[in-house]
């Protein structure tokens, strides 16, 4: 190769590659909100508020018909136990379907492990849902167009038109997708889109009495949601998947996953 | 060219010819690139309404007060305030109408994931009084003493 040449394919190779890399870019609210004036959907998600009680999980699944012993959910709760020592533990028996009454911590098979109050540094609860993402990777993976993204933002599943491949449920970086033991399709969290287009709010956050669920526009500068995302200190999970999620987290930690 | 030759090629253009027109009757009309392009976008227009009109299921705690206005008052003026109706009462669907009662959950359950304690020091949890409960007045509802509406212990 010449010279000449070899500069020249370093040039537009470099370049190439950190257009790729802009694609990443971390997600600016502001720019979205410049993009579009209408109406996106965003989640936020008090960490601190959260006492564990599991309402929302209950009222997610009564909500939207998934069996309340079935062992999948739209949405859940965790709970993480961080030591002194900076040991991490985590647990969330049925999802929080009935909240947290024990301080035995569930670690499958190694058993239950109660860590002692004066061990622990922190602890806390972190709600998780459908990040309804701006560029969703479980929608890429749909062979057949049944999950796509609405123009508000939602990610749904069209349950005549899913063949129950579960590419999606392989592809969510978040884990959030299930197989619907009683539809069986692809299911998961539409950020109750039946309610939320009709005027109402989400059937966890009107059922969380410290609210630490929120729904709101992105779009709208008035919205406390879109308000508290552009104004405090918020974060997103798994930023580095650069899925663009839209459930943003106040009082996050890097031991959350 | 040869027989041998057009006669599998025809199969094949026969074929084609019947799954493109068995796609055109299957696929509806409303399937295409929508809004957020092939990428993302990729579906059936009218699912979209299909969701919108999904049955819900929970009202909300305004829709309580217009008939059991006293029962609200109660709760909101004592320190439970802040828990739906529904938490406690389950979904009311189209309650009295359909189902005529709602459930009344007495189990100490349902107390406990907000009471039972826990050491839980950056988060809310710890602010709510907790008890043990292996230790306080097991094996009773808490609502035998407890007013679950006004839960204050100088009311008790
Ligand atoms: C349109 C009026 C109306 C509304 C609105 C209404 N209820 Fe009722 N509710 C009734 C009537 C009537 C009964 C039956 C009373 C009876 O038979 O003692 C009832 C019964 C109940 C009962 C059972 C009482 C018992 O003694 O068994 C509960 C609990 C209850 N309602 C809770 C609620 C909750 C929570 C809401 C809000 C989600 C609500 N209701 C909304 C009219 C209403
Ligand atoms: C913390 C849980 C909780 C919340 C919140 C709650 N309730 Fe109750 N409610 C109960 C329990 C438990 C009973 C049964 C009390 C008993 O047996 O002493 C009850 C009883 C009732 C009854 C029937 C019994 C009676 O005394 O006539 C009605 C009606 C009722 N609740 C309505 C409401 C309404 C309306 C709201 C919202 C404003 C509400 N409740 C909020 C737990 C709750
Ligand atoms: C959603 C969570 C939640 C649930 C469920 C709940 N409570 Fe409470 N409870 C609270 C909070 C929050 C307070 C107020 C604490 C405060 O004011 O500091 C409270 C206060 C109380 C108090 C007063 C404690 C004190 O020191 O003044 C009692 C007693 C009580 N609850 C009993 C009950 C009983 C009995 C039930 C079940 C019917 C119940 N609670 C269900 C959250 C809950
Ligand atoms: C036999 C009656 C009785 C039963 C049953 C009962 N309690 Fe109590 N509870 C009391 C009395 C009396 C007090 C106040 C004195 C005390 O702190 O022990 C109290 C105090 C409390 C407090 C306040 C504790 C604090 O530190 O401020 C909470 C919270 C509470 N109870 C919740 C519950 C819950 C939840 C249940 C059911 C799992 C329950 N109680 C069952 C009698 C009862």
């Amino acid at each position: 190769m010449k010279r000449r040449d070899f500069l020249k394919n370093a040039a537009v190779f470099v370049s190439g590659a950190s257009v790729s890399l802009g694609a990443l870019e971390l997600l600016d609210p502001r720019q979205l909100l410049a993009a579009n004036p209408e109406l996106r959907w965003g989640f936020l998600v008090n960490t601190h508020n959260c006492v564990g009680c599991g309402f929302c999980v209950k009222a997610c699944k009564v909500e939207n018909d998934i069996p309340l012993e079935a062992n999948v959910t739209r949405t859940w709760v965790e709970r993480y136990v961080i030591t002194k020592d900076g040991d991490v533990v985590m647990d969330t028996p049925k999802g929080a379907l009935n909240g947290f009454t024990s301080k035995l911590i569930d670690q499958n098979q190694s058993g239950m492990k109660q860590v002692d109050d004066e061990e622990i540094a922190q602890a806390f609860f972190v709600p998780k849902l459908c990040n309804h993402c701006d560029t969703p990777a479980c929608v890429q993976v749909c062979p057949v167009g049944a999950t796509y993204q609405t123009k508000d933002g939602t990610v749904l599943v069209d349950r005549k038109w899913c063949i129950g491949c579960g590419y999606c449920i392989m592809g969510c970086p978040y884990g959030v997708r299930f197989f619907h033991p009683v539809e069986h399709v692809a299911d998961k969290c539409t950020f109750c889109y039946h309610r939320i287009s009709n005027g109402g709010n989400t059937a966890c956050a009107q059922a969380c009495p410290f609210g630490a669920r929120q729904i709101g526009n992105l779009r709208d500068p008035n919205d406390p949601v879109a308000k508290a995302v552009m104004n405090q200190r918020v974060g997103v999970l798994r930023d580095e998947y650069g899925t663009k999620p839209q459930v943003f987290y106040i009082g996050l930690n890097k031991e959350v996953r | 060219m040869k027989g041998h030759v057009w006669r599998p090629l025809l199969v094949v253009i026969g074929l084609v010819i019947i799954i493109l027109v068995a796609r055109m009757f299957y696929v509806p009309e409303d399937f295409g690139a929508q809004d957020r392009g092939y990428t993302f976008g990729y579906h059936r227009l009218s699912n979209e309404q299909e969701w919108k009109d999904y049955p819900a299921k929970y009202q909300d705690s305004e829709y309580c007060s217009g008939c059991h206005d006293d029962k609200t008052e109660e709760l909101n003026a004592a320190q439970h305030g802040m828990i739906p109706c529904e938490n406690c009462h389950g979904a009311a669907f189209d309650h009295p109408d359909d189902p005529e009662k709602l459930t009344i959950d007495r189990s100490r359950d349902l107390c406990l994931r907000c009471h039972s304690e826990l050491y839980m020091p950056s988060s809310g949890r710890n602010d709510i009084p907790g008890v043990n409960p292996e230790e306080h007045n097991a094996g009773l509802e808490c609502v035998e003493c407890h007013n679950s509406h006004n839960p204050s212990l100088e009311e008790m």
